[in-house]
């Protein structure tokens, strides 16, 4: 059983740190604090693609090393998820320009970013 | 040699246009509208020579940068992409013409920003259909999402809080999408949807492909507005722009609609989806039980937008439930009625923006007699529509419930058929209570009488699109064999 939280710690890690996101986007009253937990559910995929492609042992793709040929290519950290992950990375980026933008509207229309005074002004 | 790069061209045209309406715009806000309608005409008109095309030759695989699949990334031109790429943008082109007066009225002086926005969501509606490659996917929904959340926040006072709630739900839903594809990719090494689809009936009952096949269909269901998942919707799409309505609320759900088709019936196949747990079961019944709870919804709302919206729900419930039974004839209805959802729904959600530029307001209990005067062009398509919507034969909302029930029936399904036929009545009873207002009710004591309104119609470039498409439900009505005998040579089986 101890093998099994300590022999999967990166996804343990993985799933406490979208769990915290997923708290903070139910449970917290503030959008600000809400748009923090959504950056904090993407940093967690991010991590769990990362690890998935953590070798150790192994040599990068760029490096050549005379001991690991480079036709065994399960001598080789693979690179592909790194590379997916800048991409997601920028989709994150975007997604909070996205919402402090709309963060800001709702600040000029309404002067607050409490949810419960909001849904109050609203109706 | 058109061909053979079509796919491509399709999704260049939106990139293309992007960047033109900025160009012009800033040399002449008015131009904005005319080049999104032109762009979005040619868009049009090439997928709707792809999809003969793809009758007459077969399927496209458009290898970007001449790499090969696996490595390189693929657009895929099949029937199933082929016929939502023409949907689409079909409809965008014709909601495109219709939003030039409500452009001026709701967001005058922002026309260049929204028409970009505009094209760079169908460029991501366009890619997410199109490509053939799971992480290109996730890459064209948060395009399409990003701008779908900045168009939405356009409209009322209250549209920045709706789209703001989208947006955290809508984040939430591409990030459970892409952790499952972080799945899928760890068991099979591999992000190209054909690929992959030849791997996993070797991996049957494994227990990382289930996880990530839930987390799919929840991140890709909370997209498509499945019961439970459509809380952000009706305030979304009541509080934004008229125009911004009538563009994303039949085309949003749709493709988030046909992403659950291809994981399901192309990438897993039914046998892998119902391995573990019968999952198609679980999806249809939410369905079924979002198609009632949208339709009782619908009622109880007396603001057309929003009554349109809970229908919305319903609606989409209809093509998820077609897509659970997992039968041709589901299976045509569904598209069918992807057809003809996009169809009905533009149109009725172009009505109420026409009213809402003539009248100021779209509220059903201020409806009255008055209207069949002043708009008769609108009220015809309306009336078209709602019937259309309720089912009533020969248009074109009742042959693809017809071939749902034919679907329900090949799978002794009876409860499904319930929900249909009692769904109908309800429709029945929200569509017809607006147009007995329309067409029966006499204007509240003090107003002017009805013989005395005038003639007062909306602007050409608003009739002439609803028109089009009223008159399309007719024609897809009768020439619904057709059309269905193409849909069922599209099923995978």
């Amino acid at each position: 059983m101890v093998d099994f939280f300590i022999g999967h710690y990166a996804y343990w890690f993985t799933i406490i740190l979208l769990c915290i996101g997923l708290y903070g986007i139910l449970f917290k009253k503030n959008l600000v604090k809400k748009t923090i937990g959504l950056a904090i559910i993407q940093a967690s995929v991010v991590l769990f693609f990362v690890s998935i492609a953590s070798k150790t042992g192994d040599a990068t793709v760029t490096v050549r090393d005379a001991n690991l040929p480079v036709d065994q290519v399960a001598n080789y950290l693979n690179p592909l998820p790194h590379t997916l992950m800048l991409t997601a990375i920028v989709v994150g980026v975007a997604t909070l320009g996205v919402a402090f933008t709309l963060l800001i509207a709702i600040y000029n229309r309404y002067d607050t970013l409490d949810e419960k005074e909001l849904i109050d002004k609203i109706q | 040699m058109i061909e053979s790069h079509l796919p491509a061209y399709i999704a260049l045209t939106f990139v293309l246009f992007s960047l033109l309406i900025p160009a012009f715009g800033i040399w002449r806000n008015e131009l904005s509208q005319p080049i999104a309608v032109l762009g979005s005409g040619i868009a049009a008109a090439l997928s709707l020579y792809g999809f003969i095309n793809y009758l007459s030759d077969g399927a496209i695989r458009y290898y970007f940068g001449g790499w090969e699949p696996p490595i390189g990334i693929e657009f895929v031109y099949d029937g199933l992409s082929g016929f939502f790429v023409m949907v689409i943008n079909v409809v965008a082109f014709f909601v495109l013409i219709h939003s030039h007066h409500i452009g001026k009225r709701e967001f005058p002086g922002k026309e260049m920003p929204y028409y970009t926005l505009a094209m760079l969501m169908m460029l991501g509606f366009n890619g997410m259909i199109l490509t053939g490659d799971l992480f290109n996917l996730y890459v064209f929904l948060e395009i399409s999402s990003l701008s779908g959340y900045a168009l939405l926040s356009i409209g009322n006072k209250p549209a920045p809080y709706a789209a703001f709630r989208y947006l955290i739900i809508g984040t939430f839903g591409g990030t459970l999408y892409l952790l499952g594809v972080g799945f899928l990719y760890t068991v099979t090494g591999t992000l190209n949807i054909i690929d992959m689809s030849a791997m996993l009936p070797q991996l049957f009952d494994n227990n990382a492909v289930f996880v990530a096949l839930i987390l799919m269909i929840v991140g890709i269901g909370v997209k498509a507005a499945l019961f439970p998942l459509h809380g952000w919707l009706p305030d979304a799409y009541t509080y934004a722009s008229s125009s911004s309505t009538a563009l994303i609320a039949p085309i949003g759900t749709k493709v988030a609609a046909y992403i659950l088709f291809r994981i399901v019936l192309w990438l897993f196949g039914i046998e892998i989806t119902d391995a573990i747990a019968p999952l198609s079961t679980i999806i249809g019944v939410l369905a079924a039980i979002g198609i009632l709870y949208g339709s009782i919804m619908a009622i109880a709302q007396t603001e057309l937008k929003r009554m349109l919206a809970y229908s919305s729900v319903s609606q989409i419930g209809y093509i998820i439930m077609g897509l659970s039974l997992a039968n041709p004839w589901g299976f045509a209805g569904a598209l069918l009625h992807v057809l003809n959802h996009a169809v009905m729904k533009a149109c009725l959600f172009m009505v109420s923006g026409q009213l809402r530029l003539k009248e100021g307001h779209s509220d059903i209990s201020r409806f009255d007699d008055s209207y069949r005067k002043k708009y008769p062009w609108t009220m015809a398509a309306f009336t078209i529509s709602a019937i259309s919507m309720v089912g009533l034969p020969p248009l074109a909302g009742f042959f693809s419930k017809w071939y749902l029930v034919l679907g329900t029936i090949d799978n002794s399904n009876w409860l499904f058929l319930a929900v249909i036929l009692i769904s109908s009545l309800l429709n029945a009873v929200y569509f017809f209570r607006i147009l007995e207002k329309v067409y029966m009710k006499n204007p509240v004591s003090g107003q002017k009488e009805a013989s005395d309104a005038t003639r007062d119609e909306a602007p050409w470039s608003m009739i002439i699109p609803t028109s089009v498409f009223a008159l399309g439900l007719i024609i897809i009505g009768f020439a619904n064999a057709v059309i269905v005998s193409v849909l069922l040579g599209i099923y995978p089986l």
